[in-house]
């Protein structure tokens, strides 16, 4: 267990390493950075030193070796628009992020969980159709458009929940509500369809005849052979949180990862945009590798 | 009359699909006493197992449905019982075992924590049922039981894991244990070991044992009484030796016939002629396990060579060794004057056409989009040279009718055909290559006594009349009795015997031969207790 860790971290940093150099040279093929980063009107002296201060006189490669050294040390060089390090200013909106993708998917799994697990014990039930009437409408509703009408109607029309911005747990509502629905009916349709599978198998009948409750087959034999596809689907849905939920972000005036990215490109903040990149990254590397220990120990039969 | 453990009265199930009702069960009765083997035997589709799903709670309803009858357990009547009390009898008094025991046991959970669930969910203080289970794992024959017990069923073997099934349905020493077809996926000298223990357990306990099979050789080895399944309805009932020696009703008649290694051996019409083809030292590697440890046999020209083995022992691998499905290690297979195992893939390809396969399951091996004309059809598309374009649905037709179907069956698909009914498809499919050499992968192996019968007598008309050779993989004797020529017994990789049949089977060499002809079992009740498992 402990060289398969070994293993994916390995793995991780060399496909780490490949985005790095990705981000680092398409950032240059856009062009030259003191033309992006400074204003359109800064006058040629200004570029000049600009240049030298940055070391952008010097050749690409050992621009790129300087690069990564910073970067052993987490120093992404200063955010052009903030004057601070661009590493501070993306590890304070991460845990924003971190929250809020980690708040929704707990919701996401407990809810889909249960009640895909009861829509599967009586297929065709009316409990059943409701549950995939309910499903297929979250899973094709556009986020954009559910974040609109949910501050036109919750925040603007009702004044339950503030429009946007941060400060109560008020504040958290509708971001959490609005994120939660797209996973939650993927998630909800794998639970039902990964259930009804394992329900109808061998070893259920065999508890059947031990005499066993129906609970208990459902939430203790079933559920646990269920639980893979689904976590590689939540695993999924997880990783488009914690990219940053760009649209949802921005529309709630959130601080996370996404609305920082979105203002930092739209600011040419190069630094930052490269190191969100690199801190979300990794972030979705130790996921993944999270949901490999979690196959191993859902199923004795994988073993690494 | 004292009262019975269990009763069965009129009982009839249906089951509704596809806007169809199949009654699968109608009027069946049967009754079970503590200490006694009850055998239901039957063929598949005859509603033996749905009659002890029935007895067990375990028809799905939809879309089954019992439409009559009663069950009563020690005079109480299980199917108008209240859920909750329903579900105490079930592990507790009635206990059952099923056919797969690796799909039957849950696959994330250790086994020590299934079995002790089976006595835990009746009451049973969770320390006790952990104590109990190690227990009764070591009472079936699991060594080192206190350590095993925390290991999960794919680290067991076959026979293992239907001990295991057993120690779960023990716990709290039931008085009927429903064993459904316990040892059909075993190995023959597993499966001996397994009915040992059933019986030793029944003595014991003085359960009643209700055993469901297709096998005859099971019920004359087991049980006391049997009854005999057919369509839904019992066709006949009485003593085990009354049935099987004397059966009143035509189709327990026909099945006794159709049991396999029956009568005297055919002697072999085959000369000391050339072979046809040869394999040399074959050798294969699966990772660290050695499958293959210089394999070499002869087959000659309309010649039948069974290879016979256990699970494991390379019959397979040899098998699609020699078609190249998977290359040997090293070794030589030659025919027509060339080594098969060093042809380049387009010489291969031009070879491949002598030597067809017939597989195990057809229900598998068909492609269930195609319909039986492109079935049979498809390989000419290939081999354009064999039949000609235009005369190809005659030719389609002419096979069907060699292997005993109808021409208007060329233009349905496998799912509309019987077991039985698709496998003679997959021979046609062979026979449309014009093949010099046949290898059949336990061919018969999923079929009905009464249908593998029909499909052996098949094969052996189409070596009479076409000159075919067959390479024939069994994992059971007596199936082999009656069809081969001779006999190449192989275990673990190695061939450990081979020679003619009559040698084979009359006077066998090696001790494995040996062990596998004792744990044979006969479909005759006064061979009972003389086979021997290996082990015992």
């Amino acid at each position: 267990m402990g060289r398969f860790v070994l293993k994916r971290s390995l793995f991780s940093l060399v496909s780490l390493f490949g985005l790095l150099v990705l981000v680092f040279f398409l950032s240059r093929l856009t062009g030259d950075p003191a033309a992006l980063y400074l204003p359109v009107d800064a006058p040629q002296s200004v570029r000049d030193a600009f240049r030298e201060a940055r070391g952008l006189n010097d050749p690409l490669i050992s621009q790129f070796g300087d690069f990564l050294f910073n970067l052993a040390q987490f120093d992404f060089g200063d955010s052009l628009r903030r004057q601070r390090p661009a590493f501070d200013v993306v590890m304070e909106a991460f845990p924003w992020t971190l929250g809020l993708a980690g708040l929704t998917m707990a919701l996401v799994l407990s809810g889909a969980v249960v009640l895909g697990a009861l829509a599967a014990i009586k297929v065709g039930g009316v409990f059943d159709r409701i549950s995939s009437v309910i499903s297929l409408a979250a899973a094709s509703a556009p986020d954009f458009w559910l974040a609109l009408m949910a501050i036109f109607i919750f925040a603007v029309g009702l004044g339950w929940v503030p429009t946007s911005g941060t400060g109560t747990p008020w504040h958290w509502i509708l971001p959490v509500a609005v994120l939660f629905v797209r996973p939650f009916g993927l998630v909800l349709q794998v639970v039902r369809s990964s259930m009804i599978t394992a329900l109808s198998s061998a070893y259920v009948k065999t508890a059947r005849a031990k005499g066993v409750k129906q609970r208990a087959i459902t939430f203790v034999h079933a559920l646990r052979n269920a639980m893979l596809p689904v976590i590689t689907v939540a695993g999924d849905q997880a990783a488009g949180l914690l990219n940053g939920a760009v649209v949802v972000e921005s529309v709630f005036g959130f601080p996370g990862v996404g609305k920082l990215m979105i203002d930092s490109i739209l600011q040419r903040d190069f630094t930052v945009v490269l190191a969100a990149i690199m801190v979300t990254s990794l972030a979705i590397f130790t996921m993944n590798l999270l949901i490999d220990l979690a196959y191993a120990l859902l199923d004795p039969r994988i073993r690494y | 009359m004292a009262e019975h453990v269990l009763e069965v009265r009129d009982l009839s199930v249906e089951f509704h699909t596809a806007g169809k009702v199949v009654e699968a069960v109608r009027n069946v009765s049967f009754h079970l006493d503590r200490g006694e083997t009850l055998a239901i035997l039957g063929e598949s589709g005859s509603g033996k197992s749905v009659s002890a799903s029935a007895v067990m709670d375990l028809i799905d309803c939809p879309p089954g449905r019992i439409t009559s009858g009663a069950i009563t357990y020690r005079g109480e009547d299980l199917l108008h019982m209240p859920a909750g009390k329903r579900r105490e009898i079930n592990g507790r008094k009635i206990a059952m075992i099923f056919q797969d025991p690796l799909a039957h046991l849950n696959p994330v959970y250790p086994v020590g924590w299934q079995i002790a669930e089976a006595m835990r969910v009746h009451g049973m203080p969770a320390g006790d049922a952990r104590r109990r289970a190690i227990a009764l794992m070591e009472r079936v024959g699991i060594r080192d039981a206190e350590q095993r017990a925390k290991a999960y069923p794919h680290q067991f073997s076959g026979g293992q894991r239907q001990r295991l099934m057993i120690a779960m349905a023990l716990g709290y020493d039931p008085d009927v244990l429903i064993a459904d077809e316990p040892t059909t996926a075993l190995d023959v000298t597993v499966q001996l070991q397994i009915l040992r223990l059933l019986q030793e357990l029944r003595d014991e306990t003085g359960m009643g044992l209700l055993l469901i099979t297709h096998d005859l050789g099971v019920v004359a080895e087991m049980a006391d009484r049997a009854i005999v399944m057919n369509a839904g309805e019992v066709v006949e009932t009485g003593a085990v030796r009354d049935v099987l020696k004397h059966p009143s009703h035509a189709y327990t008649q026909k099945l006794i016939a159709a049991v396999p290694g029956q009568g005297s051996i055919r002697h072999s019409a085959i000369g000391v002629a050339e072979p046809i083809l040869s394999v040399r030292n074959l050798n294969k590697h699966f990772g660290a396990y050695h499958a293959l440890r210089d394999v070499s046999f002869d087959l000659r020209a309309g010649e039948t060579v069974a290879i016979v083995g256990e699970s494991g022992s390379g019959k397979s691998t040899t098998a699609r060794a020699i078609v190249r499905l998977d290359d040997a290690d090293s070794g030589s297979v030659h025919y027509g004057g060339r080594d098969l195992c060093a042809l380049s893939d387009k010489e291969m390809f031009l070879l491949r056409r002598d030597i067809q396969m017939v597989f195990q399951d057809p229900t598998q091996s068909l492609n269930p989009r195609m319909s039986v004309f492109q079935i049979i059809s498809e390989a000419w598309r290939i081999h354009a040279d064999i039949v000609p374009r235009g005369q190809w649905r005659e030719r389609v037709l002419e096979l069907l009718d060699l292997v005993g179907l109808q021409p208007e069956h060329a233009d349905r698909y496998p799912h509309q055909f019987s077991g039985g009914q698709r496998q003679r498809i997959a021979i046609a499919r062979a026979l449309a290559m014009q093949p010099r050499i046949i290898i059949c992968d336990e061919a018969v192996s999923a079929l009905d006594v009464s249908v593998q019968s029909q499909v052996i007598r098949l094969l052996d008309s189409l070596r009479d009349r076409l000159g075919v050779a067959f390479i024939f993989i069994a994992h059971d004797l007596p199936v082999v009795r009656d069809f081969a020529d001779r006999v190449v017994v192989m275990k673990e990789g190695v061939i450990v015997e081979e020679g003619d049949v009559v040698q084979i089977f009359e006077a066998p060499v090696h001790a494995y031969t040996q062990a596998l002809l004792a744990a044979s079992l006969e479909a005759d009740p006064d061979q009972r207790g003389k086979h021997q498992s290996e082990s015992a």
